[in-house]
């Protein structure tokens, strides 16, 4: 069944509407801007506008779906979430393997500025971070809010405009990288209308949550959707606060951030490490909540456990960005709140990973025989230590060593390969072959050969990032017995080429496993029986007595 | 508390509170009493802001993503004293939107680079790294020596003034003409340059030569004025060494 031929008529007219809109926004932007980012960027939308258009315009007035709808959860826009997640894992993993190949072979890429190092890497990390992680955030979001609400999202327009909105700010985000727009800031590069433009569809987001949340038919809850709620909400704040600038054109891509100095550094931190903690870290951790427990037939171990690290993760890890100022014109003051706070969050960290890892007592078996609750189990391990590093970094004199080297690098992805996209694939591989109304994935064997990819992978990856980052560190502050430093900066670079070429190989790793899952999604897909739908259903309203 | 809790997680508009601000306490708490540093961190006399062409280099620094490899802040650590020069003071990025203070070094800090090489060694180093440093795995840009679009420079000075930093309506009408005017030595126009950001300023053909403005005059004149726009760490420095 198409999109639109789950749409009532009522409602693809206002998806015509929309989608018209969106045309003429895409086209006022590049008439108004006329040349330069800007202007490509409304041409993007406008394309985009204009096939919405024919692909809802040719189906406005087929037979509407019954009323029976209404029994089913709605789950397309969730199905195109779990596509475009594995589009852009492709794409964002294969140009990381990319720029982490030009360490060790700068002149592997054309003479051109958009293949240069410094413009492809902000690719990576948005593509990965948004591209990857956001679109399954959202994409599962809606399919754990509906189940443990047991309720159908509160309206079929705002999924949509959502999920394809977010996806056109990833695709203005990296396309204006690679055309050398940028506001440098990491993680947050995208320029200011298309940072507008992710406040409106988040406000939709929230919209969309809330009202589904207040139609629910259980009395309580579930655990997960806090943690997507915080991971929406918290966002939102440090999005906004952290993307405030001045355009110097408003028909240009050009603007200076408002924050300077020592308090952009902050903010900057602030953001970026809650990001870490609010997008790659919450929602995740609802993700954890819901799909574990399902897929291993077991209930969280401990309710309580979970609601002490809720609240322990949302208020410790907003103080803790200033660890990445240590030693640095940043007030000494704040540099220690931040490290003192990181060392706290390790108790709200461990209670989430040991619940999660507690939960699978009496089904260790099955952690045994199934890949897909492998995953998941890896994740949980992968987030105990990639935390427990965290704060380990984040101590003064640690960080003294590692800051500024590859360790960084490192413990990033411990987190990002072993946690957040573990649990991706976890998700995926729970949630897709219930999507296709079948019993299993359309090679269950493939998921077996992607798990050991994706732990090799990881597993080459941090360590030789480990190797690599102690080594820089120890090099830098080394002397010898005149008080001499002991080393050039460019040696330093020489003794990181054995592990640059590693990590490529752990990365490319990485990146095949990813490449296996997507193709066994789309079997799956493909091979769904017609009109598939899920068998599990909303609580039906009962007429009042 | 448990039956407390036990209340709110039926409330969803209570957990969107509650989230609220428990999230909001330790931002307010950091942040917030940075925004009195304009009264406890002075700014140097000395301390002057970007000419209108280095302004113009750090645009392109930061259009190429030169940020992602190498910091501009040099930690108040032995090692780092010894190999990069006196420590960073927050007054040096006071008028930096952004800052560039960075988070890793796959190439060397470059806080005090400025006047450490000649210009002649930038321009090669930029457009074939591995001609001047064999080792080196930075990118080249080789693009760099294009004509420099100076068309929004007033608007880019316009704008950061209205952010606080210390550019006069002069400076404003004048930054085409000072972009120019500061890789033509010997000419009135680079007097011109002096005259408004100061005596210490570099006028200097970045490039190799004075008839053309290339990106790479600016990324050239940005590079060695990193460092140099005040004196204060260096005799912050010298009077710690005595």
């Amino acid at each position: 069944m198409t999109p639109a031929g789950t749409l009532s008529r009522n409602e693809r007219q206002i998806a015509f509407g929309l989608s018209v809109a969106l045309s003429v926004l895409g086209f006022g932007m590049a008439a108004f801007a006329g040349k330069g980012v800007m202007a490509v960027h409304g041409a993007m939308a406008l394309i985009l506008g204009l096939f919405l258009v024919f692909r809802v315009g040719g189906r406005l007035y087929e037979g509407a779906p019954g009323i029976e709808r209404h029994d089913r959860y709605f789950d397309g826009p969730t199905r195109f979430g779990v596509m475009m997640t594995l589009v852009w894992a492709i794409f964002a993993m294969g140009i990381g393997v990319w720029v982490s190949a030009l360490l060790y072979w700068p002149e592997g890429t054309p003479a051109l500025p958009w293949t240069s190092f410094g413009r492809l890497r902000p690719v990576h990390t948005t593509g990965i971070i948004f591209g990857f992680g956001g679109n399954a955030l959202i994409a599962t979001s809606f399919y754990v809010l509906q189940r443990t609400a047991r309720t159908r999202l509160a309206d079929a327009i705002s999924p949509w405009f959502v999920l394809i909105g977010f996806n056109l700010f990833c695709l203005w985000a990296v396309s204006g990288y690679l055309m050398g727009s940028t506001q440098s800031k990491e993680y947050a590069e995208a320029e200011w209308y298309a940072d507008l433009w992710l406040v409106v569809v988040w406000v939709v987001y929230f919209t969309v949550y809330i009202r589904t949340l207040a139609r629910r038919h259980e009395p309580h809850i579930y655990v997960a959707n806090w943690y997507y709620m915080a991971f929406i909400l918290v966002v939102a704040m440090l999005h906004i606060v952290n993307n405030l600038a001045i355009p110097v054109r408003w028909n240009g891509a050009d603007s200076f951030t408002i924050w300077a100095g020592v308090q952009d550094a902050m903010i900057q931190w602030w953001y970026g490490h809650n990001a870490v903690a609010f997008f790659l870290t919450s929602g995740f951790l609802g993700m954890l909540y819901y799909y574990l427990p399902v897929r291993s037939g077991r209930p969280i171990w401990s309710y309580r456990l979970s609601i002490l690290s809720f609240w322990g993760i949302v208020f410790f890890y907003i103080w803790v960005g200033s660890h990445h100022l240590h030693y640095t014109a940043l007030p000494y003051w704040v540099q220690t709140l931040g490290m003192t706070f990181s060392v706290m969050l390790l108790v709200p960290s461990w209670a989430s990973a040991g619940n999660a890892i507690a939960t699978l007592n009496g089904a260790w078996h099955k952690v045994r025989d199934d890949a897909t609750l492998r995953f998941m189990f890896v994740a949980a391990v992968f987030y105990g230590l990639s935390t427990f590093e965290g704060s380990f970094l984040a101590i003064r004199p640690v960080n003294s060593l590692s800051h500024y080297t590859d360790w960084t690098v490192g413990h990033v992805h411990s987190g990002t390969l072993g946690w957040v996209a573990m649990i991706i694939f976890g998700a995926i591989y729970t949630m897709v072959p219930q999507l296709s109304g079948r019993e299993t994935m359309a090679w269950p064997r493939a998921i077996e050969w992607h798990f050991w990819l994706a732990v090799g992978g990881t597993l080459v990856y941090v360590v030789s990032m480990w190797n690599a980052g102690i080594t820089q560190g120890l090099m830098w502050r080394a002397y010898d017995l005149n008080g001499a430093l002991s080393y050039s900066f460019v040696e330093s670079v020489q003794a990181m080429a054995p592990y640059y070429l590693i990590r490529t190989i752990g990365g490319g790793m990485f990146l095949t496993g990813a490449i296996v899952c997507a193709l066994n999604c789309y079997a799956t897909f493909r091979s769904a029986p017609y009109m598939a739908e899920p068998r599990d259903v909303p609580l039906r309203p009962t007429p009042a007595e | 508390m448990l039956r407390l809790h036990y209340n709110l997680e039926k409330l969803s508009m209570g957990l969107v509170v509650g989230i609220i601000v428990a999230a909001s306490i330790g931002g307010i708490v950091e942040i917030a009493p940075l925004f009195t540093i304009d009264e406890t961190v002075e700014i140097p006399d000395d301390m002057r802001p970007q000419t209108p062409l280095e302004l113009a280099g750090r645009e392109i620094y930061i259009r190429e993503g030169c940020y992602a490899c190498h910091s501009q802040m040099v930690r108040s650590l032995a090692d780092e004293l010894d190999r990069y020069g006196p420590y960073s003071l927050a007054a040096e990025s006071a008028y930096d939107h952004p800052m560039l203070w960075g988070s890793k070094r796959t190439g060397p800090d470059l806080a005090r680079l400025g006047e450490k090489y000649s210009d002649d060694w930038h321009s090669q180093h930029l457009i074939d790294p591995r001609s001047v440093v064999p080792a080196s795995i930075m990118p080249a840009y080789p693009w760099l020596i294009r004509p420099l679009d100076t068309e929004i420079l007033s608007d880019q000075l316009a704008t950061l003034a209205k952010l606080g930093v210390p550019y006069d309506a002069e400076m404003i009408a004048a930054a085409v003409g000072d972009a120019i005017g500061q890789s033509q030595p010997d000419s009135d126009a680079g007097d011109a340059v002096r005259e408004r950001y100061g005596a210490d300023v570099a006028v200097r053909a970045f490039d190799g030569d004075p008839a053309r403005l290339t990106e790479m005059d600016a990324v050239v004149a940005y590079l060695q004025s990193l460092g140099t726009l005040t004196n204060a760490p260096y005799e912050l420095f010298a009077e710690g060494a005595q």
